[in-house]
């Protein structure tokens, strides 16, 4: 829509900022609330200006046992731990689908398209839902409290799947037929072909999965008793429980920032590879 | 040697037959051109060669061997595609190299393949770049390119030139013919167009609903067409056919005009006639109703009907010509031009 008057810009302005305004306001509160200290952050009214113990505050929440009381693991650590848990689940979702879609758009096998239709109807059965017998299994192969328990379950991806097969259907036939006239077996196509071909593809696909990772919250609390495996996203709930103390603010809204600093910095690298993605459709 | 055997091939699909007993023995460094129609299982045949798509019954065999088991990598064929399918990510050296490299020739050969390969096809200035860098022209040189440096026995090509604009199109096509004669490599051009496959062909199959219908020579199919089919695909005006009925050595027109020349034929026939062996006689039998002209510089095309019927014709002569519409104009047919054939199954009878 092409509108020129002024009195329209205006009120478009007006919205967006708004918009801005309503997102970014939790955002600088965390921020603000970040960098104050402890005392000053339990006495009403809240500051809504930024204090002086930021670095303070980070070496505290980072390096520091988070909360002291609290039953947690170091921040640093839970960060790692999150960290890895949207690595591998990122990775672990991106090579399966891949697979599964190349399997299922370029071989011939009985019942393919029911396979393909099996995994379909798996998009609407979330973690949630399938969530008892899913603990039941995951506690039978002993992998509470590990890595794997934490990120196997979440691995198997029909929206990945799904979508891998829409781009490899966008691939014309004649780049399979020329590949093979060239000695490509079916495994070098994928590797020397499909893969650079979908690139872009795979590092939107990154940073959706990698943020679904890092947000996990209600598997990582049910599979992780022990502190040490507990993921940053689940501890600031934590620490807000801690026991017998007033909650220090300052520490919490830190680590809430930190929390939010990974996927904010996948998100800019990747931006460039991120919008191509979604947007090329040329092969 | 790589003659290519076709041995009474047939593909169905399912119930449906797409092509019928294809037979046909190609000779080494012959270039042999199949066209028809879209849908007439060119490309099917074309397919079916390189091994992309499945023998159903028959057999093909590329330098005496049968290749039917064979997996299109190890019948020692190329293919250059319609729409090139150069790999978008690769550079056109890369390209060039992909089946090579498989293949495990050393380094320092599939350079000096590709060096060689660029310097014939003139792409040597941009070896490096992307194909999405390059202009329809150079792709198609590259996806050449990408043949040859195979150094195979049978080049196919699916028609590789539709995707260009007329004025490149010839300047290719002349040069396909050139760089095929120097390499000397057996070549199965498939095409819709007829003027490149005349022009292209050592020989031509002419396919129609997954027939042949005639393979031949250019100018046997030109003089020589042995269905109504072939005598209307190949020439361009196409053929003109009357419905005519022959008697006694005379063919008679439906509007009663009668031409000599049909010894030992009888019963309805259709009769065809090229548009450019019309010449204008006052005397001549076959009379046509002006409609319109086309004035082409070299030459003029008249549209028309044969007098006193609905049958259209059109007529070329040679250099300007005015006619006006509704003007009656006399030809006559030389009988070393008249093609006869049968009214109900197309095939030639005479002469």
């Amino acid at each position: 829509m092409v509108e020129k008057r002024p009195g329209f810009t205006l009120v478009a302005h007006l919205v967006l900022i708004l918009g801005v305004a309503l997102v970014a306001l939790p955002v600088w509160i965390t921020f603000v609330g970040a960098s104050h200290d402890a005392g000053r952050m339990l006495q009403a009214p809240i500051p809504m200006w930024p204090g002086d113990q930021f670095l303070e505050n980070l070496r505290q929440t980072f390096f520091g046992r988070g909360l002291e009381g609290s039953r947690t693991a170091p921040v640093w650590m839970m960060m790692f731990n999150s960290l890895v848990m949207a690595m591998m689940i990122a990775v672990g979702k991106i090579v399966i689908s891949l697979l599964s879609a190349f399997a299922i758009v370029y071989f011939k096998f009985p019942f393919r398209m029911g396979f393909f239709w099996m995994i379909f109807i798996t998009l609407m059965l979330p973690v949630e839902v399938r969530i008892l017998p899913t603990f039941e299994v995951v506690a039978d192969l002993r992998m509470l409290n590990s890595y794997w328990g934490l990120t196997v379950p979440l691995i198997a991806s029909a929206t990945a799947t799904f979508m891998f097969r829409q781009v490899f259907l966008t691939i014309p036939d004649e780049m399979l037929e020329s590949a093979r006239i060239d000695g490509a077996g079916p495994m070098r196509f994928f590797w020397d072909i499909l893969l650079p071909l979908s690139r872009t593809n795979i590092a939107a696909l990154f940073v959706i999965l990698f943020i679904y990772g890092w947000n996990q919250y209600l598997w990582p609390l049910l599979i992780t008793t022990d502190a040490n495996m507990m993921t940053i996203v689940v501890s600031i709930k934590q620490m807000l429980e801690a026991a017998e103390s007033t909650p220090r603010w300052n520490i919490i809204m830190m680590t809430a920032l930190l929390a939010m600093l990974p996927p904010i910095v996948v998100v800019i690298t990747m931006q460039k590879l991120f919008v191509k993605g979604l947007t090329e459709t040329d092969k | 040697m790589a003659e290519i055997k076709l041995d009474s091939l047939i593909k169905s699909y399912g119930p449906d037959q797409v092509l019928h007993h294809v037979h046909a023995d190609i000779e080494d460094g012959e270039f042999v051109v199949i066209v028809g129609p879209s849908g007439c299982g060119k490309s099917t045949l074309l397919r079916m060669i390189a091994g992309l798509e499945g023998i159903t019954s028959g057999e093909v065999s590329i330098g005496g061997k049968v290749v039917n088991g064979l997996e299109p990598a190890d019948r020692d064929i190329a293919m250059v595609f319609q729409n090139y399918a150069l790999y978008p990510h690769m550079s056109v050296r890369q390209n060039m190299a992909y089946g090579l490299k498989i293949r495990g020739l050393p380094k320092a050969e599939i350079d000096r393949r590709v060096q060689e390969a660029a310097e014939i096809l003139e792409i040597g200035a941009f070896l490096d770049r992307k194909p999405r860098q390059l202009s329809g022209g150079q792709r198609q040189r590259v996806a050449m390119g990408r043949a040859i440096v195979r150094d195979p026995q049978v080049f196919l090509f699916d028609e590789p030139l539709s995707n260009l604009d007329a004025k490149l199109r010839v300047q290719m096509r002349l040069e396909i013919r050139k760089l095929q004669k120097r390499l000397g490599v057996t070549s199965i051009f498939v095409t819709h167009d007829q003027v490149e496959a005349m022009t292209l062909g050592d020989r031509l199959m002419v396919l129609n609903g997954g027939v042949v219908e005639q393979f031949g020579t250019p100018i046997e199919l030109y003089d020589r067409p042995e269905t109504v089919f072939v005598a209307g695909f190949i020439g361009s005006p196409a053929m003109n056919f009357l419905p005519a009925t022959a008697e006694g050595g005379v063919v008679t027109l439906d509007n009663g005009a009668s031409l000599p020349g049909a010894g030992g034929v009888s019963g309805p026939v259709t009769f065809g006639v090229r548009p450019e062996h019309l010449v204008p006689d006052a005397q001549g039998p076959i009379r046509v109703q002006v409609q319109v002209f086309e004035a082409l510089g070299a030459n003029t095309l008249v549209h028309g009907v044969l007098e006193g019927t609905g049958t259209e014709l059109v007529v070329s002569l040679p250099g300007h010509e005015t006619p006006a519409p509704g003007d009656v104009l006399h030809y006559a047919a030389p009988s070393e031009h008249h093609h006869l054939f049968d009214a109900e199954s197309g095939a030639r009878i005479a002469p």
